[in-house]
């Protein structure tokens, strides 16, 4: 079930992109990131690193990473509602689309080879 | 050398007289305190500490009474002479009763040279400095411990430089002859068999109990710690042989000369069988783990791809593969393979297969990595090591092509092989992949830089940004990164150019948390010798299990750049726990802390750059701000420079 659930998610994911509304409130979702640990994976600014994927500003549809965080059974260990809810992941994907956006590493000049 | 034998006192009998003639001036120590009435009535003249007791004295001393002068050459000068002919510049300890004989003579009469006995405040500290010393040198050095309770602090140390094959010759004092020995602590201090305890994680050890079987032990032992796969090795040294004179001993005493041994390299057929494989092979992917020992091995490594054009995974135990050459590649290269040629590889099952910590009743999923047709071929010269109890030597994953030889020494007849085998149509097509390797390699480097140019200007600051600032600052210096011990998501081997063998020095080995700030020491007092500029990337968890090589550093004036990444947890746990709570869908307890109870190290927050201050380092922090951190890394390299430690103690994200 949670194969074909995550299918749905990726195809969700490719099908719909980003740029859909965003209905969370991203201050809560701040507060949600850090108080149910996503931090420690991906961040405090959902840039991602060696132990999780970047999420900041994600491409997946909030409907996907709602399905995702649920259901995960890949390397992410998977938050049941009863973790964290519906509700306040709509937070969560807020704060993570409201994350500034990474400029562009060609005007960065430590980052140039 | 050999000096007869004036005195007629030799160590057992002085003892005899010791513990009779000790008891006396004890007393009368003890008898000088006041009682406590007296004590009760004049509280103003209480002593600042009371008097030691009786057994106390004993535990300091060993005895009270004056020693008689020992006649004749010491035993442990001889130690001394046979020491010099190994020319081991440092032995980096921790001073202790048991060896206070060989202290004493490679001070005294070794003049404090060849080897320099560094003071440090713990034994792991010790090893893991010789651990650090050796990756830049390749020379081991010797580090001297309590028999017992020495010993057992260096223990994880030399576990972590077995498994990073790594020689460190550890020397523990143990007073054997427990008829002779002081009682109550030195007999604490004394065991039957010191090695026991650290036996199935070193390569070799003994016990000689004539100066002669020392000579041999020591030549010995230092053969077998330098001679492929390297490790480490334990001599016990009797305190009664080290402080007895030679004497009558003396007479056809030698130091058998010691000549580096050459490494094992594989056997001639399977390197035809390797070099077939490998050239017509579609896809042939290399994977380096500890296979360049020295400068020379990253050079053949580089020579092999290239006939090959084959991509290179180096996974980083020692710097392998230069990370700037278009053939480097990370790790999920091997799916596409059709040929894996695995070097030193710690680890060859989790090479070509994946472990997921996701399974149903707490038990991970096994998948494979590559396809089921890939041949595998190996050279570890690990296979000619293997012990039972400790599980170092991993999964055992099945190979086409099995090669237990050092691979470094293998390489040459490789590559020899390889050109015989090679075709001109090969070599036309090996050039059409080089092409295509070019903006493969181009490609990942854009999307690296791109990865962490996110969160550029966040704080706490990002671990790309930290890498950034300090590689901004040292790249046009002959910078050596010593230790990278905490996770910064591997930005030093994304995103800094590594060309050079002294550049990368791997890690631990065992993954035993602590080896990062003395490993960085030693390394540090490498490089010193040597003219270059030494940084660590120094994780908070690391470097509280024994801080006190910081003030090693400060006294011996060892030039170190150590910019932490603070995170504030023992993260890996931080995660772990996290994990278990979700698989088992309650909700993680916190406390007070950011994370699961038990996993953070805050609340209250330490000061690293106080604490490095009060031992002797310049240091700034807590920098939170990412604006400030250049210019504190330059601030703090000027310093570094003048030939002092520095630390910055900067606030960190997590990964």
């Amino acid at each position: 079930m949670k194969k074909y659930i995550l299918i749905a998610a990726a195809i969700a994911a490719t099908t719909l992109g980003a740029g859909a509304a965003v209905a969370g409130d991203a201050t809560k979702g701040g507060q949600t990131f850090r108080e149910k640990g996503c931090w420690q994976c991906h961040g405090f600014e959902g840039q991602g690193g060696s132990a999780g994927p970047r999420l900041a500003n994600t491409q997946l549809p909030e409907d996907a990473l709602i399905a995702f965080v649920h259901n995960s059974n890949g390397p992410m260990p998977p938050f049941s509602e009863k973790l964290v809810s519906d509700a306040q992941l709509s937070d969560v994907y807020a704060y993570l689309q409201s994350r500034q956006k990474p400029a562009d590493p060609k005007t960065i000049p430590l980052l140039q080879p | 050398m050999i000096e007869p034998k004036k005195s007629g006192t030799d160590r057992r009998n002085f003892l005899k007289g010791a513990a009779v003639a000790g008891v006396a001036p004890a007393v009368a120590v003890a008898a000088a305190v006041p009682s406590a009435e007296a004590q009760v009535a004049a509280p103003r003249h209480l002593p600042s500490a009371l008097p030691p007791t009786v057994k106390t004295i004993a535990a300091e001393v060993g005895d009270v009474k004056e020693m008689n002068r020992i006649g004749g050459k010491p035993g442990s000068d001889f130690m001394v002479d046979v020491l010099k002919t190994l020319d081991i510049k440092y032995t980096p300890s921790n001073c202790a009763s048991s060896f206070r004989a060989l202290h004493e003579s490679i001070i005294n009469y070794g003049e404090n040279k060849a080897p320099e006995f560094l003071s440090c405040m713990h034994e792991e500290s010790g090893v893991a400095m010789a651990h650090g010393y050796f990756k830049i040198t390749g020379k081991p050095l010797m580090t001297m411990v309590h028999g017992t309770v020495g010993l057992q602090h260096a223990t994880m140390g030399i576990y972590n430089a077995f498994c990073d094959r790594v020689p460190v010759i550890i020397i523990g004092g143990n007073d054997m002859d427990a008829a002779s020995r002081p009682p109550g602590v030195p007999t604490f201090h004394a065991a039957q068999d010191i090695n026991l305890i650290v036996r199935d994680y070193t390569k070799w050890d003994d016990t000689p109990t004539s100066l002669q079987a020392f000579a041999q032990s020591m030549v010995r032992g230092y053969k077998i710690a330098m001679t492929p796969p390297y490790g480490p090795v334990a001599i016990s040294l009797d305190a009664g042989l080290q402080q007895e004179p030679i004497g009558a001993h003396g007479a056809g005493l030698y130091i058998p000369k010691f000549n580096m041994p050459s490494p094992p390299a594989g056997e001639m057929g399977a390197v035809k069988e390797a070099a077939r494989l490998l050239v017509n092979a579609e896809n042939p992917v290399i994977v380096a783990d500890r296979s360049a020992r020295t400068p020379e091995g990253v050079q053949l490594l580089i020579q092999l791809a290239e006939l090959l054009q084959a991509p290179v995974v180096d996974q980083g135990n020692r710097m392998n593969f230069p990370n700037t050459h278009y053939l480097s590649r990370p790790a999920g290269v091997v799916s596409t393979a059709d040929v894996i040629m695995g070097l030193e590889l710690s680890d060859f099952w989790g090479t070509v297969n994946a472990y997921t910590d996701n399974g149903d009743d707490g038990i991970g999923v096994n998948s494979t990595k590559i396809k089921p047709t890939t041949k595998l071929i190996s050279i570890s010269s690990v296979e000619l090591l293997t012990k039972s109890n400790y599980q170092d030597f991993q999964r055992f994953q099945s190979v086409d092509v099995s090669m237990p030889a050092d691979a470094q020494a293998t390489l040459p007849a490789l590559i020899e092989a390889v050109k015989s085998a090679l075709t001109s149509e090969r070599r036309a097509q090996n050039d059409q992949r080089a092409e295509k390797a070019k903006k493969t390699y181009a490609d990942i480097r854009a999307r690296e830089r791109a990865a962490a140019a996110v969160a550029w200007d966040a704080s706490p600051i990002s671990t790309a940004r930290l890498c950034m600032e300090l590689y901004g600052q040292i790249k046009n210096e002959d910078w050596s990164l010593v230790a990278s011990e905490g996770n910064v998501s591997n930005w030093p081997n994304r995103l800094w150019a590594m060309e050079k063998h002294h550049q990368w020095l791997g890690r631990s080995g065992g993954y035993g948390v602590g080896y990062g700030a003395p490993a960085s020491v030693g390394a540090a007092l490498a490089n010193r010798d040597l003219g270059r500029f030494s940084v660590a990337i120094q994780s908070d968890g690391d470097l509280m299990f024994a801080p006190g090589v910081l003030w090693t550093a400060a006294r011996h004036k060892i030039p170190l750049l150590s910019v932490m990444h603070n995170n504030r947890a023992w993260h890996q746990e931080t995660m772990h726990v996290q994990r278990m709570a979700s698989f088992r869908n309650r909700p993680s307890n916190y406390g007070n802390d950011a994370g699961p109870v038990g996993t953070m190290i805050q609340n209250p927050d330490i000061e690293y750059h106080k604490l490095a201050e009060s031992m002797g380092w310049w240091a700034k922090g807590p920098i939170k701000d990412p604006a400030l951190l250049g210019p504190a890394i330059k601030e703090a390299m000027a310093v570094v420079k003048s030939g002092q430690p520095a630390l910055l103690n900067v606030w960190t994200q997590p990964r």
